[in-house]
């Protein structure tokens, strides 16, 4: 469906107003975290990745999307782990580990 | 699975992104919100595996051990100061993705249309929406590797943080901007000419160097915050590559929220972002030196003299700056603040949104000390506040609480909003040196007669400041 152009700009442009109320929204104390937990979100992309590996292609192709699943997958699991490991600090009493 | 359910499946893990990032509005959801992220991505992934089925399996269980073991090994290993490198590469990686996901299906449909081997894929429309994002996905995913890969190097030290520029710099990247532009408008035309193809992604690599090289350090936050919006669009641009609307969503989410970053810290430093990315801030130290020869020397105080003041004051606030995170201070300030605390003294913290070299990173390297976050409070609602403020502590900020800013129109960083420090009572300043800020200009409010300037690393400083207040 998103072969049409204006059904893909649709798409684009009202995602990017929703993602822009959404994030106005995030308080700077979270910034940190909302630039590492947005990261993870952007290695979307493995799914691309992992058509580029399963779709008939050359060999070329094929590694080329390898590649691509390693570096999505370390922004994926890098960014997902490292945001919680930052938001598990943030507290409002003192004290804890 | 079939088509339908698949796109479904996509839509499901992109209203789970955008609950997600909602939860992001509160610390205390936070952490719910990344995991229902993560769950997000999950369904996206298998999604995928259903229906593509299981062909080439080794291969992705490969790419993806590999990349989970190095993924969680940094999540786990990084220090907080460092995390604005651990962004920068995750930003890069995810840019590299994109680019090598554009140039696997470009190769793919080259295959396919001279018959070689056994590649199949409908044939690639000149100017269709789909050679179109593939020219897309590949500039942009190419610049945000190469271009966080100098960021990161920048941050980490690697290379010197000073804006590297040449003469005739703007001409010679406005060349190459007009060259990769043609480029990209004729690979779109004529997607099955690979030499043009791999042209313009080397060119792309360059020009991501290029770019973020003449910016110096203390703009990272704004490079940053760019290069994350960069790497949702490429992952965007992959989208409409695969007509995928799940990639759609999920990249201009992220490509939205580096926006809307990038215009925080942007307006927080009051310059335009042309101004950021083009104008080589922070090249002229000179400057300030003569600036500073008219104002006369100024005293250094030691951490008793500072000592003396505490004894008899109620209230601080705490300035960190970038000096806090390059002294590793955070737990130092931390043992000070629990201090001044058990004395009676009202203690807060006050955030510039432009501290550090990312948005943020003052609040991640408080929190990771153990602050709780009430006590951090962001510029506007602190700034009426130093009036009545006994003590202002700055330790390792500079540009974010220059007067100038306020009151000299021939300042670079006039118009900038700043912390008002130099309205309370008594100001500290620990700093290792005169040396001027990363603006190049020379700071007043060290001269001024409230201020007590304590020359020194900020965390032998701070480590004194404890034993002295201990001793008084």
């Amino acid at each position: 469906m998103l072969q049409d152009p204006a059904v893909a700009l649709t798409v684009l442009v009202l995602s990017l107003f929703v993602g822009v109320e959404i994030i106005s929204k995030v308080p700077p104390l979270l910034h940190t975290p909302l630039m590492s937990g947005s990261n993870a979100i952007s290695g979307i992309t493995i799914v691309g990745a992992l058509i580029a590996v399963t779709s008939k292609g050359t060999p070329v192709s094929t590694a080329f999307g390898f590649l691509a699943i390693v570096f999505a997958t370390i922004n994926v699991v890098g960014g997902f782990l490292v945001t919680d490991r930052m938001l598990a600090m943030f507290k409002r009493k003192p004290g804890g580990s | 699975m079939s088509e339908t359910w698949t796109q479904i499946a996509y839509l499901a893990a992109a209203v789970l992104f955008i609950l997600g990032l909602k939860q992001l509005s509160s610390p205390r959801t936070a952490p719910r919100g990344n995991a229902v992220s993560a769950l997000g991505m999950a369904v996206a992934v298998l999604a995928t595996l259903a229906a593509e089925g299981i062909l080439g399996w080794p291969i992705i269980l490969a790419g993806v051990v590999i990349g989970s073991g190095i993924g969680a090994l940094a999540a786990r290993r990084v220090q907080m100061t460092a995390m604005p490198e651990m962004v920068a590469l995750l930003n890069g990686f995810g840019g590299a993705a994109s680019a090598l996901v554009a140039a696997a299906e470009l190769l793919r449909h080259a295959a396919a249309a001279s018959g070689s081997g056994e590649a199949v894929a409908e044939p690639l429309v000149p100017g269709s929406v789909v050679a179109t994002a593939i020219v897309l996905g590949t500039l942009i995913g190419a610049v945000t590797l190469t271009g966080s890969l100098v960021a990161y190097a920048k941050l980490a030290q690697r290379m010197p943080g000073a804006p590297l520029t040449y003469p005739g710099q703007q001409a010679v990247n406005a060349l190459i901007g007009l060259g990769i532009a043609a480029l990209c408008v004729f690979v779109a035309l004529e997607p099955m000419e690979l030499p043009v193809y791999w042209g313009l992604m080397a060119a792309s690599l360059v020009l991501g160097v290029l770019l973020v090289i003449p910016i110096g350090g203390a703009d990272m936050p704004v490079v940053i915050s760019l290069l994350n919006a960069y790497s949702g669009l490429a992952a965007c641009a992959t989208g409409f590559v695969l007509g995928n609307s799940g990639l759609v969503i999920s990249g201009s989410l992220v490509g939205a929220s580096g926006i809307v970053l990038t215009k925080i810290m942007c307006d927080a430093m009051n310059r335009s972002l042309a101004n950021v990315l083009f104008g080589a801030f922070g090249k002229a130290p000179e400057v300030g030196a003569s600036a500073a020869a008219d104002q006369g020397t100024v005293k250094g105080y030691t951490p008793e003299d500072a000592a003396v003041i505490f004894s008899n004051a109620s209230s601080c606030i705490i300035v960190p700056g970038y000096g806090m995170a390059v002294a590793q201070a955070q737990h130092a300030v931390r043992d000070l603040a629990d201090l001044l605390e058990a004395q009676g003294l009202e203690v807060r913290f006050a955030i510039h949104p432009v501290a550090g070299r990312m948005p943020g990173h003052m609040n991640v390297l408080l929190a990771e000390a153990n602050v709780p976050y009430d006590k951090l409070v962001e510029m506007d609602e602190i700034n009426p506040q130093f009036p009545e403020t006994d003590v202002a502590l700055v330790l390792g900020a500079n540009d974010v609480v220059n007067p100038s800013a306020r009151t000299e129109k021939s300042s670079p960083i006039y118009g900038m909003p700043i912390l008002d420090v130099d309205r309370a009572k008594h100001v500290f300043v620990i700093k290792r040196s005169m040396n001027p800020g990363f603006a190049g200009v020379q700071n007043h409010l060290f001269f001024n007669d409230n201020t007590m300037m304590i020359f020194g690393d900020a965390k032998k400083v701070v480590l004194a400041l404890v034993e002295a207040i201990k001793a008084y």
